[in-house]
């Protein structure tokens, strides 16, 4: 991989795009598809595409193992927190009207962001987990 | 039903090869007639989805693995009667399951009729989200989506479990 300038301008120029795109696709999603799903995937994809240009340790330098499997279980832990908080204030399970706004569309909105978010973190973090799971050990 | 023929040959072609990089690449071009598929029938959630997860994200991981082992299958020691038998019969039992469906796009079938008009009423005047897809995944079935988190994540602790943590940078090598 160290003599191919051109992929790795390319993808210098490509990585931080499809980064922006995916967070776009997250943030988006109440109007135009896409979700908290798919932008992990995405973002997921960008760090990827670094590790096969610029190797695993690089990769693993910038978004480390640790911070990895963290996310993973952040995100699941903000999705079932949210579910708790909406208990808390004496609503059901993941019943968004029940958060202390006084807007019942915006509350719901509040708590589509804030799992999404969980999504996000979770599906990024289990992707890169697999991934520098099965390319760690070729090396 | 071009798009069909499509992938009904690029199926016949993953069967075919013995070369398995051939054989990831053709499961990606699989994937992107799939997606293209799903963007016919009005589902670019899923259409995104299949075109991320399966040309991409998938395609990345059988070529690590592939990494890991020989790229040539191997040849079948007897002839492969029993696969080809039950490839036929399920496939001859998902086609007359098909005859009983409603014809495509029909207006009057349960999946209109049920649930799916009050999703697409109440969206707006609940949750003010015009993406239905989003509002029925994050609120109505907010449930079955925080189901499938946990999926996810006990897939990624699988992972870990099975293949062991990724080595350290600067341990080992």
């Amino acid at each position: 991989m160290r003599l191919d300038v051109i992929l790795r301008v390319i993808a210098k120029l490509l990585i931080p795009f499809i980064a922006v795109f995916g967070f776009y696709v997250h943030f988006h999603a109440e109007y135009s598809p896409g979700g908290g799903f798919q932008a992990g995937v995405v973002v997921a994809a960008a760090v990827i595409l670094y590790a096969l240009i610029f190797g695993l340790r690089e990769a693993e330098r910038i978004v480390p193992v640790r911070v990895v499997e963290l996310l993973m279980g952040v995100g699941a832990l903000i999705f079932l927190g949210i579910g708790v908080i909406t208990w808390l204030y004496g609503g059901n399970y993941l019943d968004y009207y029940a958060l202390p706004i006084a807007d019942p569309q915006i509350s719901q909105q509040v708590g589509i962001i804030l799992i999404e978010v969980g999504v996000l973190a979770a599906v990024t973090g289990a992707i890169l987990a697999i991934f520098y799971a099965f390319a760690g050990r070729g090396r | 039903m071009g798009l069909l023929t499509l992938l009904a040959l690029t199926a016949v072609g993953i069967v075919r090869l013995r070369n398995l990089f051939a054989v990831v690449i053709l499961g990606a071009v699989y994937s992107f007639l799939i997606a293209t598929v799903f963007l016919v029938l009005d589902a670019p959630d899923v259409a995104m989805t299949e075109a991320a997860v399966g040309a991409g994200i998938a395609t990345v991981m059988l070529l690590a693995v592939l990494h890991l082992t020989k790229t040539e299958e191997g040849k079948p020691r007897q002839p492969q009667i029993l696969p080809i038998f039950v490839s036929v019969v399920t496939g001859a039992a998902l086609i007359y399951g098909t005859w009983d469906l409603p014809p495509f796009g029909s207006p009057d079938t349960p999946v209109h009729t049920h649930i799916g008009p009050y999703y697409l009423e109440q969206s707006i005047p609940d949750t003010g989200v015009p993406n239905v897809v989003a509002s029925v995944l994050t609120t109505y079935r907010g449930f079955d989506t925080l189901g499938e988190v946990i999926v996810i994540f006990t897939a990624g602790i699988g992972v870990l479990l099975l293949l062991g943590r990724a080595r350290r940078p600067g341990r080992k090598q």
